[in-house]
């Protein structure tokens, strides 16, 4: 195990992959413009190019080169620049398998920042996983700590599909344990960050440390939460939830993502088709408001879920 | 051509102006030291771009429009926004601009004719263009500017919208402010005009407008090119891209971090990144700002009393800004979800 942030992390799991396959390639904006960059330096400007500011070209470049047998890993820096390319992450990418009759294959990873609440206003906040995971043939990692980071990256890289690989930049600089040498995560594999039998809680990236705090909180109070992290949200590892809701009978989702627009509001409804019965309880979300993330800080706070909020759900919940 | 040079009390307006821009922003800078916190996320700053924004504003008139990018102080400060209530919008208050739902790279004033801002690379060029549209069908000869950065120009958005534009003639004046990096690259390493060459200008001739060059540091310079322009435009003849070449003085925006690290103003690219001291100092030494007083003052339009008197006072309305800006109260939490929807 070695320490280290969780941006140090999802390069050492792109590191890990260029190292082992001479197909990967690795390119966006603002990246690799001197010699001495630690990605161009290893694996040379065949494989690790600086672009313009030109997202569609970008990534469209990237359906064409994993379409001729390379894997592409795309480094967006901000989600919503995809969203300037967004025929070409949702349109493009994941159809070409299908309507080629499987014919063709495109491996490729979009590597984006999200979910940045510190004051970055409207357009560079945004929780934008539930918008992705509904598009068939795309693949969502939303990791939430330092080892998935490394791991997922990898699986991502691997995986023959498009990823969307959603790092939180809250979580950048946070610490962690990760594993040295090769380290995959299989993707569609939750994990449970701590056990109860009380309510199972439910939260994906920066939302797993305020779950998990809400949880010791509750812990205080008698109340055990079972706190779990999808990791990957397309595919989501249903079964793992499930399980955990025969134990619990309540469930409580948390999403930064506004609620219309949440990954919780799927999950919620999966819960409710194959366990109405094992439920005790309505299931609760807490999301983000319905709205566009504001600058002013009591603002912004205002809008995204917080322990307490958290908290308060789970004893709704249990009520 | 029919446009003068401007005169004297026009060039006192202009230093005016640009002593007003770098002055704003030098406070906006400063508040991170002096007040660390109050600004949150991420702000830009037009310092070496001063002439070029208000040499084009200066043909700016009542009905006009003005769109821009995250880079936004200067425009509306130009166009004569309340500087107290910019700076109370980037400290988040219930006094800004925009409510403080907007900050620092979203600033809008639509009383002063400044209609939008994005913070998305290229995004607000077709915004010009849309709103080039409905002023060509309210023919009063109003005129839309595009402000953008030499960056954009290699977004889609820009290509798709100087072809509608010219093949429409909107009357809209592109103003690409070309200050050599976007980010932390250099232009010759993403734009293949440059990486030949060849000035951005060039761009204009696939869209079938003029594409002119222009020093961005001399704003009479700039007041003659985007005079053309604007001219141009009004007469229902099209749109114009200007390339103006300017010097960004400051790095990018401040340092891009969590919270609990404290954020500041990191050295300029050229520096940090590329190890070229000599081509930033040489940018300092041509700094457009010290250089048009200097201009003014050899040329008697101004005594050096004077321009210390100009200073003085624009020191003096950007220190009450501050102050404006730092006693506005937070805004009311129920304004967070009031602007959805109209």
């Amino acid at each position: 195990m070695a320490q280290m942030p969780y941006i140090a992390a999802i390069d050492a799991g792109i590191h890990q992959e260029m190292r082992r396959d001479p197909a990967v390639l690795y390119f966006g904006q603002n990246l690799a413009t001197t010699e001495n960059h630690e990605f161009l330096a290893a694996y040379g400007a065949d494989r690790v190019r600086v672009t313009p500011i030109s997202e569609t070209a970008e990534i469209g470049i990237a359906v064409g080169a994993a379409m001729a047998g390379l894997r592409p890993v795309v480094e967006l820096y901000m989600a919503e620049f995809m969203l300037v390319a967004m025929d070409q992450v949702i349109n493009e990418a994941p159809r070409m398998r299908y309507m080629s009759g499987g014919q063709v294959k495109v491996p490729l990873v979009l590597k984006a920042g999200y979910g940045f609440a510190c004051g970055w206003a409207g357009q560079h906040t945004g929780s934008l996983a539930a918008l992705f995971m509904g598009v068939p043939g795309l693949k969502v990692a939303v990791p939430a700590t330092a080892a998935d980071a490394k791991g997922l990256m990898a699986t991502a890289i691997r995986d023959d599909n498009p990823v969307v690989f959603l790092h939180h930049y809250l979580l950048t600089l946070e610490q962690g344990e990760v594993p040295e040498g090769e380290y995959l995560v299989p993707f569609g594999k939750a994990e449970v960050r701590r056990r109860g039998s009380d309510v199972t809680l439910v939260a994906t990236g920066w939302m797993v440390s305020r779950a998990l705090a809400a949880a010791e909180q509750l812990a205080a109070e008698g109340i055990e939460a079972e706190v779990i992290d999808p990791r990957t949200v397309a595919p989501l590892d249903l079964e793992t939830l499930l399980t955990s809701v025969d134990k619990t009978g309540r469930v409580v989702l948390v999403d930064q993502a506004p609620r219309h627009a949440s990954v919780s509001a799927l999950i919620a409804a999966d819960i409710a088709e194959h366990r109405f019965k094992a439920l005790r309880a309505p299931i609760v979300q807490v999301t983000a408001a319905d709205t566009t993330v504001p600058y002013s800080e009591p603002l912004e706070a205002h809008v995204i879920p917080d322990t307490a909020r958290i908290a308060a759900a789970v004893r709704q919940a249990l009520r | 051509m029919s446009l003068q040079p401007p005169d004297a009390a026009q060039r006192i307006w202009m230093l005016t102006q640009m002593l007003r821009i770098r002055t704003f922003e030098e406070r906006v800078k400063r508040t991170f030291t002096d007040h660390p916190g109050v600004i949150r996320g991420h702000t830009h700053l037009a310092d070496g771009a001063e002439a070029s924004i208000v040499g084009a504003l200066s043909h700016f008139r009542a009905g006009d429009a003005v769109l821009a990018t995250y880079r936004c102080h200067g425009y509306p400060l130009t166009l004569g926004s309340d500087p107290g209530a910019m700076m109370a919008e980037i400290y988040g208050r219930a006094d800004g601009l925009c409510k403080g739902l907007g900050g620092s790279m979203h600033l809008t004033d639509v009383r002063h004719g400044f209609l939008g801002t994005s913070g998305i690379v290229g995004a607000g060029i077709p915004h010009a263009a849309g709103a080039a549209w409905a002023a060509q069908i309210r023919r009063r000869g109003e005129v839309v500017f595009s402000f953008f950065g030499d960056g954009a120009s290699k977004q889609g958005a820009f290509h798709e919208t100087l072809n509608i534009a010219s093949l429409w003639k909107l009357p809209v004046v592109f103003v690409m402010e070309n200050n050599g990096y976007n980010v932390v690259t250099t232009t010759s390493q993403e734009d293949a005009s440059a990486a030949a060459g060849e000035p951005l200008a060039v761009k204009a001739r696939a869209h079938a407008m003029p594409g002119v060059t222009v020093d961005g540091t001399d704003p009479l310079a700039v007041h003659a090119v985007v005079g053309e322009a604007v001219e141009r435009a009004r007469a229902g003849r099209g749109p114009t891209l200007v390339e103006s070449k300017v010097y960004r003085l400051s790095a990018h925006g401040n340092i891009i971090a969590p919270p609990g690290v404290p954020l500041h103003y990191p050295e300029h690219e050229a520096i940090a990144v590329f190890g070229k001291r000599a081509e930033y100092e040489a940018a300092l030494r041509g700094d457009p700002v010290p250089r048009w007083r200097g201009v003014l003052v050899q040329n008697g339009m101004l005594t050096p009393a004077g321009a210390d008197e100009l200073t003085a006072r624009v020191l003096e309305e950007m220190e009450r800004a501050v102050s404006f800006a730092l006693a506005s109260p937070f805004p009311d939490t129920a304004c967070a979800l009031q602007y959805n929807y109209a």
